[in-house]
């Protein structure tokens, strides 16, 4: 569950403009497997936090319905370049992840 | 016996006009081209032959922005990254694919399919990573298999970005092969009685059921593609997909028919950058 | 307490039972802004969505674009980004309001957050993708259709 997650982080003036790919299946639960015809049981990434500076930004709930790989974008206002973005995700199978990046 | 063959094909092709009928005076790669992009350029003044590279996108704002949406952090990058693992993993004789390949593999893409002489017939970038491997002592890939020759071409091609598609036929064989590769593309198949032209020429930029058709010009400097940002695909695995929806039998993906397609198919494209891997719908 | 616990532990708890569990001090403040809101992400329209999200009829705002195609390329990958002008946002949610399970994401914004979210949300048919914004205690909408087609050339 180790794959890695990118994140991007630019200011754009006084905004840093923050983009994260996170690597994730996001089984609905709905979908059979074409072999096997059996239902691949519901594995996806429930929430989403992200710091800037230490501060909490961003705090989210997914559902199933966000695409395979989730993309996130978000825009803060204040961050200056160097600040630390640190973004963590958690599964519904407890399953978490952690990645980090200094604005650009 | 060239324009006997020429003659046939447009007859079969009477909504294709005059711009391509100018062909068979003069027939040579580089003419071929030429006229193709004459057609589109006047049938089509607004839109920009660098825009060709997007296929039908550039028929169409709405998919083209999502299209640079996705492309702006592609979600099968993670897919690419273990291509370039595959392509950096040195075989058991120590040697790479770099050390095999012209130029370290590094701005290739463009050059094929290029007809080798010394075999007398055309190579695909495919085949030169299999002979890279079978030189070296290791298995060829299967070359629909997306596990392995998929995914290693999906990191390789981007190692040609920005270079300009240049494939050459100028001796007699390469001619003859690219030739009965225009013959593939223009010819009529299938139940439905469909050419490769039928679609991507004669109605590039209209719309079959829901689907806008892309032109040919652009078709090849972008493969593979990740479907719905997932499903890899290759240029030869998407023609069998054509076969398959004209209901013709497809000819086996690696062969001399696909081949010879590909070399006539990607020299339209001639003049235009490569980039790898995209996103399609 | 132990019943209200495990209710909270399995993710079942709607937002007034995490309330009673902060107030209890069973959990962390910065645990319960992140805990997974089942009720809402699990219900079967629009309406009980909305409920989970403890909305109800928000006021529709030209002060929030959709950014989202016509047609879709791909239902299985479909761009969609908000932009809430509306002052004091604290959060925005999507929906795609056809969709089996109509919540898509709900995002809490804080500390210098814009009133942006940018993702891609799978469809599985035509549909109104919806936005709710939260801003100052109140409760803001708006909504685009966008066109779910099946197939593709992918040339």
């Amino acid at each position: 569950m180790a794959e890695p997650m990118r994140i991007r982080a630019t200011m754009t003036g006084d905004v840093a403009d923050v983009k994260v790919l996170m690597n994730h299946p996001m089984e609905t639960g709905q979908r059979k497997d074409a072999k096997t015809g059996q239902l691949v049981p519901a594995h996806f990434i429930q929430e989403v936090t992200a710091t800037v500076g230490g501060a909490t930004v961003l705090s989210a709930n997914l559902g199933s319905g966000v695409s395979k790989n989730p993309y996130l974008g978000f825009k803060v206002k204040g961050a200056k370049a160097g600040d630390k973005v640190v973004v963590n995700w958690s599964d519904n199978k407890g399953d978490k992840n952690t990645a980090e990046t200094t604005i650009a | 016996m060239k324009k006997q063959i020429i003659g046939k094909l447009l007859m079969g092709m009477a909504g294709l006009g005059m711009a391509l009928g100018a062909i068979s005076v003069h027939a040579s790669p580089e003419g071929d081209r030429q006229e193709l992009a004459k057609y589109y350029t006047s049938k089509y003044p607004n839109i920009k032959m660098e825009d060709y590279v997007y296929g039908a996108l550039a028929f169409d704002a709405d998919s083209k922005s999502q299209y640079d949406a996705i492309m702006e952090f592609p979600p099968f990058e993670s897919e690419v990254e273990k291509g370039r693992k595959m392509w950096d993993t040195p075989f058991k004789n120590g040697k790479t694919y770099s050390s095999c390949l012209p130029n370290g593999g590094n701005q290739i893409a463009g050059n094929y399919p290029m007809f080798d002489e010394a075999k007398g017939k055309v190579v695909t970038l495919q085949d030169a990573i299999n002979d890279c491997r079978t030189a070296n002592g290791e298995a060829a890939y299967k070359l629909n298999d997306m596990k392995t020759m998929g995914v290693l071409t999906s990191y390789m091609r981007t190692l040609s970005n920005g270079m300009i598609m240049n494939i050459k036929a100028e001796t007699p064989k390469a001619v003859a092969a690219y030739e009965d590769g225009k013959k593939t593309f223009y010819g009529r198949k299938g139940q439905l009685n469909f050419a490769c032209a039928s679609c991507h020429v004669q109605n590039a930029g209209n719309r079959l059921r829901s689907e806008l058709i892309s032109p040919a010009i652009g078709h090849a400097v972008h493969w593979p593609v990740f479907r719905g940002g997932d499903n890899l695909v290759t240029l030869q695995q998407r023609y069998d997909g054509c076969f398959k929806q004209v209901r013709a039998v497809p000819p086996p993906q690696g062969g001399t028919t696909m081949n010879n397609l590909e070399y006539f198919h990607s020299s339209l494209s001639n003049g235009l950058p490569m980039k790898a891997s995209v996103f399609r719908k | 307490m132990n019943a209200l616990r495990r209710n909270v532990l399995k993710g079942a708890a709607g937002a007034s039972t995490v309330a009673i569990a902060v107030a209890a001090g069973l959990l962390k403040p910065t645990q319960a802004m992140a805990a997974w809101n089942a009720p809402a992400f699990d219900a079967k329209n629009v309406g009980a969505a909305m409920k989970g999200l403890d909305v109800s009829s928000p006021a529709d705002s030209k002060d929030i674009v959709i950014k989202a195609p016509d047609i879709a390329e791909n239902g299985a990958v479909v761009p969609v980004e908000v932009t809430s002008k509306i002052a004091g946002t604290t959060s925005i949610a999507i929906l795609a309001e056809k969709n089996g399970t109509p919540l898509v994401g709900n995002f809490t914004l804080s500390g210098g957050a814009q009133g942006f979210i940018s993702t891609r949300i799978k469809m599985g048919q035509t549909s109104l993708v919806r936005a709710v914004v939260k801003a100052g205690g109140k409760s803001y909408t708006a909504a685009k259709e966008v066109k779910v087609t099946i197939g593709g050339c992918g040339g």
